[in-house]
């Protein structure tokens, strides 16, 4: 059984702060105590440099830091080799962009995006569009807030190298077709490019049976700590890419001159990782490995069918997104012609904790005629109560403001 | 009362409903561009001088009630004020909602503004406009 009033008590936050009702993990998930742990252990007992020193206490570490590697893989259904530790998924799609479009990537190419993609998986594109002479095109979002299929297939051509999309909207929660689009892509020879930031952490990936080339996610958003997240990237193409950033650990040998580099993935860790934090994610993958994510996606599930049910009752509220199997659980919403700023100060009177702004994605404002929102977004802790909290706020908030809206 | 009520008074939302000022001047003087990138916020701001003195100012963009509202209050305001005044009322207007000082009386209306300072997260929201308008004066005084 899947008790998220069980697991809300593996997180010390919600104990530090008992009124508190977290409507924001799509930005950042809270950390269950396990996670915590490992890190504190890791530093209490097993801390030395990693890949370094023949002394026992530098093995440990490096033999912590290698098997959260394996567990982030395994997690992924991935190979350990192919899993490269990186700050965030935002430097894991740089690392992507830099260094297998800088170095494949001609003048008329095309980079194909999507407009409802997240800043991170738009302007490192844009960096290496401008340095290339590469073309970017965008597939649009249809009225309901899902992709443009249509549009997808004659804006996909021999011209474009990489396609690189979201798995699922950290606005809109919709959870693209990303296997069969980049089979699609693949036929067409281009490479595609997954941002599983919001994805990972919510639903079952098998990244080899998404016909995917790279795969990037955010240690944070998926109970781990800040500062680790990873790339995959399938073998074959990993092994021919160049380094991104350059330095120790990521080397063979040396010149003054010029230099040799280690095979993947070592090829693509400069400087000294941050080894607490991988351990950490490492950590976070086992407990959801533990909760099963089959059911974790079946929990997102039930609770965003929940309070879109609840919430398309509140007068005034306007509600994006769309409803199906492919809707994950991510809320955004504004309140009339309120601006969600002012709307978020008053539920945080109530002690929810909601999202706004543009969530990093102003052309899918654009295209939603909004230049701003407001988003609740659940995880497994978040229960119905949070979202009866939410839609009890909602209401008081428009009473408040009744004269204005 | 509670910190909502304390925050959006009537003075406010008068003023981000019905915005004074709003609109863009004909060949103002100098004209800058605020963005807050936390929350998509933006301003265009406009001035007119004669000499040092601000003769009119106007504003267009989008945003919530606190940052348009500071705005409004802000160009009525400024208007008639020498540059070394404005930037005299900044400060105190600053000092009010980031340092949270009580309002000095020159601020007029804004000091309805004064629940910010205990408001954190909303605190770039009400200097959008200020900042615009420091950045302005920066560029007149170096043309």
């Amino acid at each position: 059984m899947f008790e998220p009033e069980t697991i809300k008590r593996d997180f010390p936050i919600f104990a530090n702060n008992p009124d508190l009702v977290f409507l924001d993990s799509a930005a950042s998930s809270q950390k269950p105590r396990s996670v915590i742990d490992a890190m504190t252990l890791y530093y209490e007992r097993d801390h030395a440099n990693v890949h370094r020193a023949a002394y026992a206490l530098s093995m440990r570490a490096t033999d912590a830091y290698e098997d959260a590697r394996g567990k982030v893989a395994r997690f992924l259904g991935a190979d350990t080799d192919e899993i490269v530790f990186v700050r965030n998924a935002t430097e894991a799609l740089n690392l992507a962009a830099h260094a297998w479009g800088l170095n494949n990537l001609h003048a008329g190419d095309e980079i194909l995006l999507t407009e409802m993609e997240h800043h991170a998986n738009l302007v490192p594109w844009q960096l290496v569009a401008a340095r290339t002479g590469a073309v970017i095109k965008a597939v649009p979002v249809t009225r309901e807030g899902r992709l443009d299929l249509d549009a997808f297939d004659s804006l996909l051509s021999e011209r474009t190298r990489i396609f690189s999309l979201t798995q699922m909207s950290n606005v809109l929660g919709t959870v693209n077709p990303v296997a069969e689009l980049a089979a699609a892509a693949r036929e067409k020879g281009a490479l595609t490019v997954v941002d599983g930031a919001q994805a990972a952490p919510h639903l079952p990936v098998r990244v080899h049976e998404l016909n995917a080339d790279f795969y990037a996610l955010s240690g944070h958003k998926m109970l781990g700590p800040t500062g680790a997240g990873a790339l995959w990237g399938r073998r074959e193409v990993l092994k021919k890419l160049p380094p991104f950033l350059g330095g120790g650990s990521m080397i063979e040998e040396v010149q003054l001159e010029r230099s040799t580099y280690a095979p993947p993935p070592q090829r693509f860790e400069a400087g000294t990782p941050a080894i607490a934090e991988a351990i950490g994610l490492g950590a976070a993958a086992d407990y959801l490995m533990e909760l099963g994510m089959e059911n974790v996606w079946m929990h997102d599930r039930q609770l965003v069918e929940y309070a879109l049910d609840e919430l398309s009752a509140v007068p005034d509220l306007i509600l994006y997104g769309p409803r199906g199997e492919d809707r994950g659980g991510v809320v955004a919403f504004n309140l009339g012609s309120l601006h969600p700023h002012d709307l978020a100060t008053a539920l945080d009177e109530h002690g929810v904790a909601v999202r706004t702004g543009h969530h990093c994605a102003q052309p899918l404002h654009r295209r939603l005629n909004a230049t701003a929102s407001a988003r609740a977004s659940f995880y497994v802790y978040s229960t119905k109560s949070d979202v009866d909290r939410l839609v009890e706020a909602l209401k008081k908030a428009r009473e408040f403001f009744a004269g204005w809206l | 009362m509670s910190l909502l009520e304390e925050l959006y008074r009537e003075t406010i939302m008068q003023h981000a409903q019905k915005p004074h000022n709003f609109g863009p001047l004909e060949n103002p003087t100098v004209r800058v561009g605020g963005n807050n990138p936390s929350c998509g916020d933006q301003i265009e701001l406009f001035l007119k001088l004669d000499g040092n003195v601000i003769t009119e100012a106007g504003f267009t963009g989008h945003g919530c009630a606190i940052s348009q509202s500071s705005a409004s209050m802000m160009t009525d305001l400024i208007r008639g004020k020498t540059l070394d005044e404005a930037l005299e009322l900044e400060r105190k207007f600053k000092a009010m909602v980031v340092e949270g000082q009580p309002p000095a009386p020159e601020l007029g209306d804004l000091s309805a503004l004064q629940g910010v300072a205990k408001l954190h997260a909303r605190v770039k929201c009400a200097t959008l406009a200020w900042n615009a308008l420091e950045q302005a004066i920066e560029e007149v005084r170096s043309a």
